[in-house]
Formats: C-alpha cells, sequence, structure tokens
C-alpha cells in the first residue's frame, strides 16, 4: 500500500506502463487486440485466413472480439498478450493491410511459422490472472460506452484503415490532454488523500469512479488512451508520467513541503497542458501572464534570493494601485538587472503587480530574445507605447541609460550616463504618472566589462562584444554571473501630475525633471555602496 | 442615405456576402455588383454587371446608374486569386485608378467606401505596439499586397482632395479569418506544419468575416468616418494559433526570405517578404476609433474568429502530429517508422504464404 500520493500514482502509471511495455512486444500493430478465444478457434483460423483473400478474414479476425468484449468480460485488451495475439494477430493485420490496397510484394523470406503451441483456453485464463491480475481487471469491467467504443473500433479496423489512425491520433491527443487534466485536478483538491486511498490494482478501482469524479480522470483517460492506443502510437501518458518525475524530483529538491511540491507539480501540469493547446491569454503588447507567473518569474527566483541574495528597499514607494513610472539605473553586460526588478517589484509585499518594461528596437528585432521580451511584458521604448501602458494604470520600468549603461567598462561602475532625451519624462508628465527613482547595486560586478571587442561587436551588429575576466575564456562557463550582493532601493515618487499634459511640451522642465532623477537615482546608488560592507556579502 | 450601391469585386468571397447582407437592407433601391467574372455565389437582389474596373466603362455604368455610393472592394490580397503580381498590381492600382476616376467625373457619387488593409501600416521591430490610425508605418510596405494598397489609399486621397464633398470611409482590417474566407493567412494555418521565422513569435490581430461584411453595412448606413481600424479585440500570437489549429511549427532559422521563396515555390501558400515580416513581429491596432467615432462593435474578438477558422479548419494529414503531442513527437515518428516497418513485414508474409 502506497504511503504517500506520490507513490500512487507512480505505481499505477509504472504498472500502466509495464502493461503497455508488454503488449509491445507483441508482433501485432495496426489492429485492434483480439480478445481470448477458444483455442481451436484460433489455431485453425488463422493460418487459413493469412492464406485466403482478405475479406473472408476479416470475420475470423475480427468477429470474436466484438462478441466477447463487453460481453463476456474479457476486456479486448486482455487478449493482446503473447499467447493468443501470435496466432491471431496477422489474421488482423493482413486483412487490415489488403484492404489498404497496397502492392503485395512477394518477401524473400517465407516466415517461419510460430513454434509456439496454439493455446488452449485454459492456459489463457490461468496465466494472466496469476500475472497482472490488476490490469486484466481494469480492463475486464470497461464502462458501457468504452465497451462500444471499442467494439466500433474494432468492426471499423479492417474497413478503413485510415479512419483508425486518425481515430487513434485524436484518441491519444484527448487521452493526453486529459491526463494532464486529471492529474492536476486531483492533485490540487485533496487529490492527495484520494490517491492514497485508492488502491490502483483491481476492484478498488471502480468504488472510486462513484466516489470521486476526478480521480477516475487519470485513470479513464489511461484505460480509455490504453484501450484505442496502439502500439505504434507513442506512450505519451509514459511521458507524461516522466515528465511528472522530473517535476517531482525538482520541486522537492528545491526544499518544498510536500504538499508544496503536490501543489506545484499540479500547476505546472496545468500550465504545460494550457501552452499546448494555446489556452492563454496574450495582452495587445504580447504579455503573457501566465508564462510570466508560472515560468519566468520562478525560474528567475533561485538567481534572486540564492545567488545575488537581493534586498529590496523603499517597497512602499511602488504604488500599490494604478500607473508608475520606475526610472533605474542599468548595468552588467548583459541587462540581468532588468529581470531582478521586475521579480522585485512583483514580489513586494506580495501584490503581484508586473512591472512592464521598455526596450530598445534592438531587443525587439532579436530572434528568441525579442518575443520572449514581449512574453514578459515588455515593449517598445517609444512614447507611443510607453503613454498607453501608464494610461492604463500599468507599472512601467524604463532604463534611460540604455546600452550605454550596460556595455560602460567596469572601471565606470556606479557612474550613471547620459539619461537620453528625456523621452521617458514626457510620457510621465503627460500621462501624469509619478516617477520612482530606483537604484541597483550589485549588478555591476556580475560580469566586470573588462574590454569590448568593438570588431567582433560590428560583425554581430551588438553595440558591443563584452570581455569579461571569464567571458569568452571560459566558454558557456563564462555566463555563469558572479554571485555579487544586490541592493535595490525605490526612491520616493516624483509627482508630474501637477504640471499638466502642456508641461511636456515645455523641455526645460523635462530636462529639469531628468535631472532631478538622475541625481537622486546616483546619490543613492553612492549611500548604498557605503552600505554595502564588500561586494560579495 | 445610399439609393444606387456599386460594389466591385462582387464575385470574390467578401464582395459576395456583403451584396447579399446589403439585399436585406429595403431602403437601397439598387444594388450593382461589378467584377470581370461572374459571381460563384448569390450577390442577393443586387444587378451583376460584367465590367473591368481598368475599363472606362465603368464610368458609363455609374453614370448611367445614377450610382451615389461606391463600395471598392476589388484590392486582392494574392497574386494567384488575380493569375499572377503583374495582373494583381494592374487590378489594384490601375483599377483603383480608373474607377476614382470614373467617380470623380460623376456627379451623382456622394460616397466613397474603401475596403482598406492593415498591411498599409507594415510590420517591423521598431513599430509601436498598436498602430492608431495617425500613425505612419515605420518601414513602407515594399511588395505585393501592402504596396499596393499604400498606392490606393494615396490615390483615395487624392480623391478627396479633388471632390471634397465627396463622403469618405476608408476601413483598414486587420486579415480577415473565417471558415469560410481563403487568404494567404488561411491557407499558411491550412499547412500540416507551420514553418515559422526562428526565434519570432509574432502578434496576430484578426477580423471575423462577417465582421467584414457588418462593418461594410455600417459605413453604408451611417455616417462617414475617414479612417477607421477594424480589429477583433485582444491579439493570439502565432505559436499561439498554431496550437489552436493543432499544427506543430517548425522554426526556420535566418533566411527568412528564402523560406518565402521555398513555400511560394512549392505552391503552398502566397506569401511576399511583408508577410513574412509579419509574421515575424506582427502588428497591432487600436481600435479606439472604431468604438468612439464609427460606433462599430465586432462581434467577434481575435481569438473567437480564429477559432472559428480553427474548427473548420481541414484536417491534418495522417502524418503530421498535432501540437499537443510535441511532448511525445520524436518518440511517436520512431514508433510510427517501426509500426510501419512492421506492419510491412506481416504483410509481406502473408502475401508470400
Amino acid at each position: 500500500m502506497p504511503d504517500t500520493p506520490r507513490d500512487a500514482f507512480a505505481t499505477g502509471a509504472a504498472r500502466a506502463a509495464g502493461e503497455r511495455r508488454r503488449r509491445r512486444t507483441t508482433p501485432l500493430v495496426g489492429a485492434p487486440p483480439v480478445p481470448v478465444v477458444p483455442g481451436p478457434l484460433i489455431g485453425a483460423a488463422a493460418p487459413s485466413a493469412a492464406q485466403e483473400p482478405p475479406t473472408p478474414g476479416m470475420p475470423s479476425g475480427t468477429g470474436p472480439a466484438s462478441g466477447t468484449g463487453p460481453a463476456s468480460g474479457t476486456g479486448p485488451a486482455s487478449g493482446s498478450g503473447p499467447a493468443s495475439a501470435t496466432g491471431a494477430d496477422p489474421t488482423a493485420e493482413g486483412a487490415a493491410n489488403a484492404h489498404t490496397g497496397r502492392r503485395r510484394v512477394p518477401s524473400r523470406h517465407r516466415p517461419v511459422p510460430r513454434p509456439t503451441p496454439v493455446p488452449t483456453t485454459e492456459t489463457a485464463v490461468d496465466v494472466r490472472p496469476a500475472t497482472r491480475p490488476a490490469v486484466r481487471r481494469l480492463r475486464a469491467v470497461p464502462s458501457p460506452a468504452q465497451g462500444s467504443t471499442t467494439a466500433e473500433n474494432v468492426s471499423t479496423t479492417p474497413s478503413a484503415g485510415d479512419e483508425l489512425t486518425a481515430r487513434v491520433a485524436q484518441a491519444r491527443r484527448d487521452g493526453a490532454t486529459r491526463a494532464l487534466e486529471g492529474a492536476s485536478a486531483a492533485d490540487h483538491s485533496g487529490g492527495a488523500q484520494q490517491a492514497r486511498g485508492a488502491d490502483w490494482a483491481g476492484t478498488a478501482y471502480r468504488p472510486q469512479v462513484v466516489r470521486d469524479g476526478e480521480g477516475p480522470a487519470i485513470s479513464e483517460s489511461l484505460l480509455a488512451a490504453a484501450l484505442t492506443q496502439q502500439e505504434l502510437t507513442p506512450d505519451i501518458e509514459d511521458v507524461i508520467a516522466a515528465v511528472i518525475g522530473v517535476l517531482r524530483t525538482l520541486a522537492a529538491a528545491s526544499g518544498l513541503g510536500p504538499d508544496e511540491v503536490e501543489a506545484q507539480v499540479a500547476r505546472t501540469l496545468a500550465f504545460l497542458r494550457r501552452r499546448l493547446t494555446g489556452d492563454y491569454q496574450v495582452d495587445e503588447f504580447g504579455f503573457d501572464q501566465d508564462y510570466t507567473e508560472n515560468f519566468y518569474l520562478p525560474v528567475l527566483r533561485p538567481l534572486y534570493k540564492q545567488w545575488f541574495r537581493v534586498e529590496v528597499r523603499g517597497v512602499e514607494n511602488i504604488p500599490a494601485v494604478g500607473a508608475g513610472l520606475i526610472v533605474a539605473n542599468h548595468s552588467g553586460t548583459i541587462a540581468l538587472d532588468a529581470h531582478m526588478v521586475q521579480v522585485a517589484v512583483h514580489d513586494a509585499e506580495a501584490r503581484g503587480r508586473f512591472l512592464r518594461l521598455l526596450g530598445a528596437d534592438l531587443v525587439f528585432q532579436t530572434p528568441l530574445i525579442g518575443p520572449l521580451a514581449r512574453k514578459q511584458g515588455a515593449t517598445l521604448a517609444a512614447n507611443a507605447d510607453a503613454e498607453r501602458l501608464l494610461s492604463s494604470g500599468q507599472l512601467v520600468g524604463v532604463f534611460p541609460e540604455g546600452f550605454k549603461g550596460v556595455g560602460k567598462p567596469f572601471s565606470e561602475r556606479y557612474k550613471l550616463q547620459r539619461f537620453g532625451r528625456g523621452g521617458f519624462v514626457s510620457a510621465a508628465i503627460r500621462t501624469g504618472t509619478p516617477i520612482i527613482p530606483c537604484s541597483i547595486v550589485g549588478a555591476e560586478e556580475t560580469y566586470p566589462l573588462i574590454g569590448n571587442a568593438k570588431m567582433l561587436a560590428r560583425l554581430f551588429g551588438a553595440p558591443y562584444f563584452p570581455i569579461t575576466p571569464t567571458w569568452p575564456w571560459l566558454g558557456l562557463l563564462g555566463l555563469v554571473p558572479l554571485p555579487s550582493k544586490w541592493i535595490i532601493e525605490f526612491g520616493e515618487p516624483i509627482p508630474t501630475a501637477h504640471y499638466g499634459s502642456a508641461g511636456a511640451d515645455d523641455p526645460m522642465l523635462v530636462f529639469d525633471i531628468t535631472d532631478q532623477v538622475r541625481e537622486t537615482i546616483q546619490q543613492t546608488l553612492y549611500s548604498l555602496l557605503m552600505l554595502r560592507r564588500s561586494v560579495f556579502s | 442615405m445610399a439609393d444606387v450601391v456599386l460594389i466591385t469585386g462582387v464575385s470574390r468571397h467578401l464582395g459576395g456576402r456583403f451584396a447579399q447582407a446589403l439585399s436585406a437592407d429595403a431602403s437601397i433601391e439598387r444594388i450593382i455588383g461589378v467584377d470581370v467574372v461572374p459571381p460563384p455565389h448569390s450577390i442577393g437582389r443586387a444587378e451583376f454587371v460584367r465590367a473591368d474596373i481598368r475599363n472606362p466603362m465603368i464610368g458609363r455604368i455609374i453614370g448611367q446608374a445614377k450610382v451615389d455610393t461606391v463600395v471598392h472592394m476589388n484590392v486582392l490580397a494574392t497574386p494567384t486569386s488575380a493569375g499572377g503580381r503583374v495582373s494583381q498590381k494592374e487590378i489594384n492600382v490601375i483599377g483603383t485608378m480608373q474607377l476614382l476616376a470614373a467617380c470623380q467625373k460623376a456627379t451623382s457619387v456622394r460616397r466613397l467606401i474603401v475596403k482598406s488593409t492593415a498591411a498599409v501600416y507594415g510590420s517591423s521591430p521598431r513599430d509601436p505596439a498598436m498602430f492608431t490610425e495617425e500613425t505612419g508605418p515605420k518601414t513602407m510596405p515594399t511588395s505585393g499586397f501592402g504596396k499596393d494598397s499604400v498606392e490606393v489609399e494615396a490615390y483615395v486621397r487624392g480623391f478627396s482632395r479633388r471632390r471634397p464633398d465627396a463622403e469618405i470611409t476608408m476601413l483598414r482590417f486587420a486579415n480577415v479569418m473565417g471558415p469560410r474566407i481563403k487568404t494567404a493567412l488561411t491557407d499558411y494555418f491550412s499547412l500540416p506544419v507551420l514553418p515559422v521565422p526562428l526565434g519570432f513569435d509574432a502578434r496576430l490581430q484578426f477580423v471575423h468575416e462577417q465582421d467584414v461584411t457588418a462593418a461594410l453595412l455600417l459605413a453604408v448606413s451611417g455616417p462617414p468616418v475617414q479612417i477607421v481600424n477594424i480589429a477583433g479585440d485582444g491579439v493570439l500570437t502565432v505559436s499561439q494559433a498554431a496550437a489552436m489549429v493543432g499544427r506543430p511549427t517548425v522554426g526556420v532559422p535566418f533566411a527568412i526570405s528564402m523560406l518565402g521563396a521555398i513555400i511560394r515555390r512549392a505552391g503552398l501558400a502566397d506569401f511576399s517578404s511583408d508577410q513574412l515580416s509579419f509574421l515575424s513581429y506582427g502588428r497591432g491596432l487600436d481600435t479606439t476609433r472604431m468604438r468612439t467615432v464609427m460606433k462599430f462593435e465586432p462581434r467577434w474578438d481575435t481569438r473567437a474568429a480564429f477559432r472559428d477558422f480553427a474548427e473548420h479548419a481541414p484536417p491534418i494529414v495522417p502524418g503530421a502530429d498535432t501540437a499537443i503531442d510535441l511532448l511525445g513527437q520524436g518518440a511517436g515518428g520512431m514508433m510510427r517508422l517501426a509500426g510501419a516497418g512492421v506492419g510491412l513485414a506481416s504483410r509481406l508474409r502473408e502475401v508470400v504464404r
């Protein structure tokens, strides 16, 4: 009896996988499983059918399946054991293939008749309950609906091979989706107890169907998928089971409690399903909240918490509701600071607000990086987009230094570069949004930029090509950032609403506020550096 | 209020639909549909006149029938439907010139409605996320439909300058989606495997074909609104759309123009370089003017319009896997090969015996 739900599920999945593996060893492909029939019948039918034209062969292969399947309680799948399948399979296969009308090619290898003796009813019945009682029972009592599906499948097999393939593919898809759904649903709500209590082997399975509507989703999908899924299709449940196993290991390794592990696994499965079906929303800027919440931020958090040990100050200055323009210094060769600020803002006092960054057009024309940036909520640093975001009440983040900031040499660390043309200030004034200066300490030391290969940069069309103590000398290892200690401080908001939207057209005012923001950040940087005991602690 | 409406491009899908819908409006006295080929579908009570808008004869039709509202829907999006790019360009540009010249001459014409496209905005990484009607394109469309449409719009502007008394409504539609319409994009999403520019995931916006008809009806009956974007709410990314339609995507690296050339040459779909940059960077339309000025509310948002298409999309060829199967795709392919091999072997065995 399994102790934890995880074990219960794993044993269930393993058992199903074992059954599939066993069935896969049988030579039959493409045709539905043939049930156990009395030995002499098969023995007589198989060879004759193989020699006869396909049409007479059909009934012998398929007749027993539809007849005995649901009625006698011998599940169609149970017949696919090695003993009976060897005799019957070529029949059905031959019938199905012959019907597709492909050219018959004489083979050089005359098949050697199988030495396996024609199975008798006794052996077939005797052996199977002993070896695999659970699975046999699982399939032995299909619901009426499933029974009819099977019968239908069997009857259509010889007549429409293509149709079957399509149906199998469909069923497999459905099965996979439902398996994910079921797994996540079961894991979510009381799935722990239920799975623990559920005896996946044998009779306890059926009462469970009645007791709860959630658990059976897994087993039903496994059952349905196993029934319709032929050996020529991949075992998608196996793959999913493997994925679940990996997820559990990962979640457990990250130090979560057992309940949290299950919840996290369930969330991840639900997330995967949404990804595969396209069932998520993307806003007009391309921001994918589902991805950001369930993949992007969780992936960054270990870096944020354990690696950089980010200390956040002044969270109260981030507006809890409404628009705000966060202006920060930019540094660190590759823009890790942008990601860390996103985590900081999202996790600040558990408000879960998303920071919508403004990026250079170079970001959006770069393959892979461009769409990822959009998914995380970034959009083009242009007044149109900034004002659209601010007027819809979003928190917008901007790094006015741009590439000048990230690509500056290590010797100039924590010296703010020119703040662009102050476009962010005019956007803030036009929308009456407060500006929140943000100072980031620690990013400069992640990749100390000691050189810039200008030739290579020009070759790649990049603004700079960084050379750090580790990159490119150590190859990919050089991409590991140094574990500097980070401090992010959000300063007092600078209100802009009182200037009115006409103020945006006053260049003097815009320059003044730009300088004010820049000075605030620079002074805060100096004081934070004094605060930090050393670069790495 | 319109009395006599002339529709160009009535033998094409949207033109026919619009003629049908307009037939229900009893206040319109007469509807004339013009095209070079007879309509393959019902055009309601519209009278079909076989005429080429590239021919000055269109002027005589307008004059004789005393047409007061012209709905220009004959800007072709795909070269295949026109019989080649040269002919497409001629129909689009020269045809519009002739039509507008005729309209300028005919004093009866009071209103011009042009079905334009969002392709005039182009698509580049330097564009804002959403285009308003005032936004100029950062990169002008350089080829095909987009370039033609830019020129068509220029001629329409010229017409409005020379005929200030005429009312102009120019609707810039997002990509039209629906179960029946056939465009370059519906062809694309009907491919068994979708080649996508590697490392890009464009934002797409759609308008349902029924909403196109509804918007044009409103343009005929409502007040003139100048230029208005028409699009369903929300956006879908290419990968999302591919998942919804159940097609796996294959990232094709770098050689974006080469990809288009291959697809075009293989005759799989019509793709110009503009459409490829569209598939890379996407485009969004700001529909504030559609709501506030035109007071048009689309019935289908982008997702619903695409779902309506996806549900009617032709089935995938059996060999291609769906996006859901991506998890087990590699294994699936191997197993299927093995399965085919075993099937062949057993058939051979049977044949020999």
